[in-house]
């Protein structure tokens, strides 16, 4: 497909997105949570640990206390800050190292066929065989447990689903007439998988990494909660570990607060990813074929159980 | 045709298993912590230390381990829990049999409930009932599933008091305590299950066949139960099975708020005490139970549309 085309289907879909209203305050929603976790990276959001007030002091009005404090007197509302810049960091890398893989692999496999596609196939049915956190616990084991492991095992088991579908779509692709076009005139393999077949399909990757960041952000506090996700540091798994005690004592504004975070950015990424299948990919619309991080955590979650 | 179809999908799963042997061999016995040291502490004395390896079969060298391994897997019996000394396979069995009673029901009781509810919505579609279905479905599945645990057990059990608020007993009696759990794992399935088989039934209602039957005059409700419904049905299938191993392994978040002693709850003690047999035996039931699942589901689709031949 010639490059004029393909910039125009990206730009048909951003004009699409724009004209409706709830998307773009997602999108806004998105560029603050984005914000705040690069304030965070850059050490400028305030100090989670200090304390701000006495122990379990019910919300007022005054920024520290907007959403009341903890045990020890700290500010819910910065924890909260501090959580979001280790929920979107996470969201990132584990889409970072799944995408890649999941494009690459999936394109190897359907261009080239034969033993490679074989392999590719054998590798991810193995890899998809065995439950996620069991996974991220024998990761933890080599590295150390805390983001990196986690991180790096929600990205290297978050590419099968991905991998499949560009697989099958390369499959597909690769004989059609353009293609043998593009061989015709002395075109190599790795011109015809990059600048022919991957402009295609990378749609999916696109919607893909939405919905990865999403999944990320969900299991991380499912995996905290459980005790083998971040150790140290501010995460919402952890807070909402916390608030369970705390709410039987009437503590609720921890909860509230974690709660209230974790769903704004989490529907803000569902309506984002629906919107982006919908203008990129009709064919695609409410299907979860493609890779919904979470569904591997609890293994198969969309379905039966989430965690 | 069809059993030389079942024996050759058979033989793939081989190299599958093989493959999950050596992944979880090399994590768990190459790569990951030392179990001895796990259960002996910090100041063991190296006699106690050698002695436990000598029994644990530690001190072979890896290639015999990894045989060792393999033989288990062939005969099912995957020895004996480091920490609790139980038998695996009869702790795997009855860990199974509780995590399905905790999964099964709300499973099956969810899929023909969301089923009604998609084709109420499919019905209705394009009205504001289906606006406003959709828009709620996509709220539901913001909220992480910790809330909802959090937020039943907090309303139902601890103020209202209409459950308990954990625990378990065995056989029947369990049920008091598995009420709860159930509602939560429907609840929290309706909003993804039931936009996808609305797109399902949305799919269907373009095709050929439905045409032809809304021209013939069957009625428009009899169009979607008679014959939209049955064709549905294949790829709301393909969509349900791919879930069905999944539950033997029960719900880790559930059984651990609602301490139900079920297969989850002993995979998070396993990997809490570094107990390898456990989570080495459990991972193997899980990768076989599930590529067999995966040819049952074939064989099924094959069996109820024609349009599919097994090769």
């Amino acid at each position: 497909m010639p490059r004029v085309y393909i910039n125009h289907l990206y730009w048909e879909a951003a004009q699409k997105l724009s004209r409706r209203r709830l998307v773009v305050i997602c999108f806004g929603v998105i560029a603050v949570y984005v914000l705040v976790a690069l304030l965070g990276v850059f050490n400028l959001l305030p100090d989670y640990q200090t304390r701000v007030a006495t122990g379990y002091e019910a919300p007022s009005f005054e920024l520290a206390k907007l959403l009341g404090t903890d045990i020890f007197g700290r500010s819910v509302l910065y924890k909260i800050l501090a959580g979001t810049k280790t929920a979107m960091l996470i969201g990132v890398l584990v889409t970072s190292i799944s995408v890649p893989i999941g494009v690459i692999l999936g394109a190897l496999a359907g261009y080239y066929g034969g033993f490679v596609d074989v392999g590719i196939v054998w590798l991810y049915t193995v890899i998809s065989s065995v439950p996620y956190i069991l996974m991220v616990i024998a990761i933890s084991y080599v590295i150390g447990k805390g983001l990196i492991a986690i991180c790096l095992a929600m990205g290297l088991l978050g590419w099968v689903g991905l991998c499949r579908l560009i697989r099958s779509e390369v499959l597909k692709t690769r004989n059609l007439e353009y293609v043998a076009a593009a061989r015709v005139i002395g075109a190599n393999d790795f011109q015809i998988i990059f600048s022919h077949i991957l402009p295609n399909v990378v749609h999916l990757a696109i919607i893909s990494a939405s919905l990865q960041i999403l999944g990320a952000i969900k299991s991380e506090v499912i995996l905290t909660f459980l005790g083998v996700g971040i150790q140290d540091g501010a995460s919402w798994g952890s807070m909402i570990s916390d608030a369970t005690g705390e709410l039987v004592q009437g503590i609720w504004w921890p909860l509230a607060g974690v709660v209230f975070a974790m769903f704004l950015i989490i529907y803000a990424l569902n309506v984002v990813s629906d919107a982006l299948r919908d203008a990129l990919d009709p064919k695609l619309r409410g299907t979860t074929e493609v890779a919904d991080g979470e569904s591997q955590v609890g293994v198969k979650e969309a379905v039966v159980q989430k965690a | 045709m069809m059993v030389g179809y079942i024996i050759r999908r058979l033989l793939y799963i081989i190299p599958t298993i093989l493959g999950v042997a050596v992944l979880v061999f090399v994590l768990f016995t190459v790569a990951g912590e030392d179990p001895v040291r796990v259960a002996l502490g910090q100041h063991a004395t190296p006699q106690a230390i050698a002695d436990l390896e000598a029994l644990w079969g530690l001190d072979q060298p890896l290639w015999k381990q990894f045989l060792d391994f393999l033989g288990q897997i062939v005969t099912f019996d995957y020895g004996e829990s480091y920490f609790t000394g139980e038998v695996l396979s009869e702790a795997f069995a009855s860990g199974a049999l509780v995590s399905l009673s905790l999964t099964l029901p709300p499973f099956m009781l969810g899929l023909v409930l969301n089923i009604a509810i998609a084709m109420m919505i499919a019905y209705y579609r394009e009205t504001w009932i289906d606006r406003f279905s959709t828009a709620t479905a996509v709220i539901s599945m913001s909220f992480s599933y910790l809330v909802y645990i959090i937020a039943m057990q907090y309303f139902l059990a601890y103020e209202l008091e209409w459950f308990p608020i954990n625990g378990y007993a065995p056989g029947w009696d369990s049920i008091p305590y598995l009420v709860l759990p159930w509602l939560i794992i429907i609840l929290v399935s309706i909003g993804p299950d039931v936009r996808i088989y609305r797109t399902i039934f949305l799919n269907e209602m373009q095709a050929n066949y439905v045409r032809t039957a809304r021209a013939k005059g069957v009625s428009e409700r009899s169009v979607l139960f008679v014959h939209i419904l049955k064709n549905a049905m294949i790829p709301i299938l393909t969509f349900t099975i791919v879930a069905v191993p999944f539950l033997i392994l029960g719900s880790f978040l559930m059984e651990r708020f609602f301490s139900i002693p079920g297969l989850g709850d002993l995979m998070i003690t396993a990997i809490n005490n570094g107990d390898f047999p456990v989570l080495k035996g459990m991972t193997m039931y899980i990768t076989i139970t599930y590529a067999l699942f995966n040819l049952l589901t074939d064989l099924l689709i094959a069996a109820v549309d024609p349009r599919v031949k097994l090769n």
